[in-house]
Order: structure tokens, then C-alpha cells, then sequence
């Protein structure tokens, strides 16, 4: 085997600098997916850049312009945060089934993105909340809307020398809640046959106001329903606007058959799982 | 190429070793360092045998590149006894015979020592899912659990014990 270099920038400039000069280098964060993938010889990159020593990559900060989430932020650091708890329990639900402890330890959301994988649990969580994906490379910093982000199966809009930093999400209007549920072939840990995020705002007489609707694996990326948050707006959560949503959130699906889900099933189990987790979500924001 | 140079602290001491770039922290500490309580398995993060604690908080060492842990503070089993004294963890897995081959004990008894630091009173049903990651192929679950709640309850007595001798010598000394 080649030699591989390890290296651990301190600034983004340092990261961006690394990753242009080398295109066979891999930014490593929480290595979860890409050490195994390295381990099973599908990737054989040229250098390790560990972006877990630069500032702007760690930690969570909530302030007036909302959530800003460096992208080598760890699960559990997410998941123990009160503050992330509160105001986007869905988010966070979403980012605490991605593993074991041991693995929550590692992994990161911008590692769960970067992965690429249509079945990514954080990513329809942070679609229904609007989440921005900062974006630092050699022409400068771009924002992309995380439903474009991925493009593909392991495909994502990241050009050559261009870093992940950050997910920015706003904060929730009042009367808010997103939820998130996935479907898996065993009680815990695997991923997902399907999955779906719903944010809902109702008004002050529990009208839904607003929506958003995001399904996974039932795509070759995570799908963001516009038809299913329309079945939504403008009536309360009722049963026929749940059925409205799950029938507009299966027709968007466009799955595939595999070991873990027929497309037909797919089809189904997202619609049922939008439903569901709408209802979820419908429930928290009459708190707010 | 040349190997990496590396200073960390492992158990409270100071620790050096040469590695190579893409060598795991696992590989480092049974190799380079001798602390071969952490044990291999699968190596890609799904049986927890390689648990450590890096920086407070549970890892597979499997899943962290040897070079990554420069400047930081890692535990290993061989750091969660105070000398001949046995982490109550530790006593109570030999109290409930919660072994059976031992290969995923050390991981088992990290990761639960983790826990009971976060959460002095957890539920069985939290102690299950917080160690779900930990793999027993000789599927000794049961006596695992029992052993990580009798060592909670031990801890807390302990640690109420102590309080009430301290509240004593508060008492004593107004």
C-alpha cells in the first residue's frame, strides 16, 4: 500500500489549501464512514486532512440568527445539547439514531452529509428546517440550500478543493415543531428502508400554516415534498390532510428495490412514515 | 514516508509512539504502547470491543486514525482501576460472572464506566440501549446488565456515604 499523509489544518484557508493541492486527499471528520470504506479498500485516498482542529468546524452555537453547526461537530455533543433539544427536537432525534454510542461519539453531521447516502437520517431533518450548508473553497465561501447538497448516491455539489464547514439553520417561527421517523429491518441500528422529517407551524387557531416535507431512501438523493406540505397548509393536522400528505409523499418517491425494502414498500412505508411524523410534529408545535 | 511522531496522554501518563499515518489508535495502543486490554474485532466500529474513552468521551479506537490523538487524553482498561483497587464496574463483572470467552469485556466495562460517570442512576432499559454498541458473542447480555446496575447502586451508596460523612465534619466543625 502507498504511503498516506495525515495532516491537521488549523484554519479553513490551511484545509481548502491541503484539498486543492491533493485531489486524491479525504477530509476526515468523525472517519465513521470513510475509515471503514478505507479498511474495505473502496477508497484509497492520498492524505487524512482532520478538519477536527479547526474552530469553525466544532461546536454549536444558538444566537439571533439561529443554529450554526460546525459540520465535525459530534452526535453525542448534538445530542446533549439542551438548547438543540428544545428547539429542533427533530433535528436532534434524527442525528441520535445514527449508531451506537461509541459510534455517536465520532460521527458528525457534516460527515453524514459529505457521505453522500440517500438514507442519511440528519439530512431530511435539517431539510424541513431550511439548514444553508457553508461552503469554504479556493474562489471563497457559498452557501447551498442542504437539499441540493447531495446529487447522488455518494455524490455531493463539493468541487475540488471545497470544504464542508458548517450547516446555518434559522430559527423556528413560533408555533413550530419538526419531527423525524425512519423505518429500519431491526429495532436499532441499521439504515433506514425509509425515512421522513416534517416541520409544521400552526396558527394561533391550529390551522397549519406552513410546512416542510422531506423523505430518505426512496431516492437516489433526500427528496424534499412540496405536494406533501401543500396537503398540509391551510387546514388543521386532521386525519384527511395526514392521508393528503402520505399519499403525496409516496407519489413523490422514486425507490429502488434492495436487501433491505422492495420499491413498492418503500413507496408505502413513506407516505405512512410522513403521516406519522407529522402528526408528531403537529403535537409539539400546539406546545409552542 | 517517514512515521508520524505522536505525544498523547494515556491513562494520566504521558505516552510517544511512531505510527503510521492511516494506522488506527487501536493498532497504536496494542502495538506500539503494549496496552493490549483493548481488543480487535470487527474494526469498523460495530462491536465495540476496541472501546476507549478519548477526551471524555466513548470511542471505537478502531475508528480513530493513531495520528489524531497528538495533544489529546485517551483511557484505556488498563486506566479504569486505581492501582489494585477494581472500578466498581470491574468488581461487580466478577461478582455476577458477567463473562463468559472475555474478548468484549474491556469495552463493555469502558463504555459502562462512561455511562455511570454521565448518569449515576441510569435505567436498565437506558444501560441496554447506551451499550447496545458493545457486541457479547457469547450473548451474555443479561448478567452484563445486572452487573452495570449493581455497580450503579454501589456507587451511589458509596457516593451518599461520603456526603453524609462530609455533612458530619461540616457539623462538627460550625
Amino acid at each position: 500500500m502507498q504511503t498516506i499523509r495525515y495532516e491537521a489544518p488549523q484554519t479553513v484557508a490551511q484545509a481548502v489549501r491541503l484539498i486543492e493541492a491533493d485531489p486524491g486527499a479525504k477530509v476526515i471528520a468523525g472517519g465513521t464512514d470513510l475509515l471503514v470504506q478505507f479498511r474495505a479498500e473502496l477508497r484509497q485516498p492520498t492524505a487524512f486532512v482532520d478538519v477536527k482542529r479547526i474552530p469553525e468546524l466544532v461546536g454549536i452555537t444558538i444566537d439571533q440568527n439561529g443554529l450554526r453547526l460546525g459540520a465535525a461537530t459530534s452526535a453525542a455533543e448534538i445530542c446533549e445539547h439542551l438548547e438543540m433539544r428544545r428547539l429542533w427536537p427533530g433535528l436532534v432525534e434524527a442525528i441520535q439514531l445514527i449508531g451506537s454510542t461509541l459510534i455517536q461519539g465520532r460521527a458528525t453531521v457534516g460527515g453524514n452529509l459529505c457521505n453522500g447516502s440517500p438514507a442519511a437520517d440528519a439530512t431530511c431533518a435539517l431539510i424541513v428546517n431550511r439548514a444553508q450548508c457553508v461552503i469554504a473553497g479556493p474562489k471563497g465561501e457559498r452557501t447551498v440550500a442542504v437539499e441540493h447538497f447531495s446529487t447522488g448516491p455518494g455524490k455531493t455539489v463539493l468541487e475540488p478543493g471545497e470544504l464542508l464547514v458548517a450547516c446555518c439553520v434559522p430559527h423556528p417561527a413560533p408555533r413550530t415543531a419538526d419531527a423525524y421517523l425512519r423505518l429500519i429491518p431491526r429495532s436499532e441500528m441499521d439504515i433506514a428502508v425509509a425515512g421522513a422529517a416534517v416541520s409544521v407551524t400552526l396558527d394561533k387557531g391550529g390551522v397549519c400554516s406552513a410546512a416542510r416535507v422531506a423523505i430518505a431512501a426512496v431516492a437516489p438523493t433526500a427528496l424534499l415534498v412540496p405536494e406533501a406540505a401543500h396537503a398540509l397548509i391551510g387546514s388543521p393536522i386532521d386525519d384527511r390532510a395526514l392521508a393528503r400528505a402520505a399519499q403525496a409523499a409516496s407519489a413523490a418517491t422514486r425507490p429502488i428495490d434492495d436487501k433491505r425494502g422492495t420499491a413498492e414498500y418503500r413507496r408505502v412505508v413513506a407516505g405512512v412514515l410522513t403521516k406519522r411524523a407529522a402528526a408528531i410534529a403537529a403535537e409539539r408545535a400546539k406546545g409552542r | 514516508m517517514a512515521k508520524v511522531r505522536v505525544e498523547t496522554t494515556v491513562n494520566g501518563e504521558p505516552a510517544e509512539f511512531l505510527c503510521e499515518p492511516h494506522e488506527s489508535l487501536l493498532a497504536a495502543l496494542r502495538d506500539a504502547l503494549g496496552l493490549t486490554g483493548t481488543k480487535e474485532g470487527c474494526t469498523t466500529g460495530d462491536c465495540g470491543a476496541c472501546s476507549v474513552i478519548l477526551n471524555g468521551r466513548l470511542v471505537p479506537s478502531c475508528l480513530v486514525l493513531a495520528p489524531e490523538v497528538q495533544g489529546q487524553t485517551i483511557t484505556t482498561i488498563e486506566g479504569i482501576a486505581d492501582g489494585e483497587r477494581l472500578h466498581p464496574v470491574q468488581q461487580k463483572f466478577l461478582e455476577h460472572a458477567a463473562l463468559q470467552c472475555g474478548v468484549c469485556t474491556p469495552g463493555f466495562i469502558v463504555a459502562a464506566k462512561v455511562l455511570l460517570d454521565a448518569n449515576p442512576s441510569p435505567t436498565e432499559e437506558e444501560t441496554r440501549y447506551w451499550l447496545a454498541g458493545n457486541l457479547c458473542r457469547c450473548t451474555g447480555y443479561d448478567k452484563i446488565i445486572r452487573a452495570v446496575l449493581d455497580a450503579a447502586a454501589q456507587m451511589r451508596e458509596a457516593s451518599a456515604q461520603t456526603r453524609e460523612a462530609s455533612a458530619q465534619m461540616t457539623e462538627v466543625s460550625v
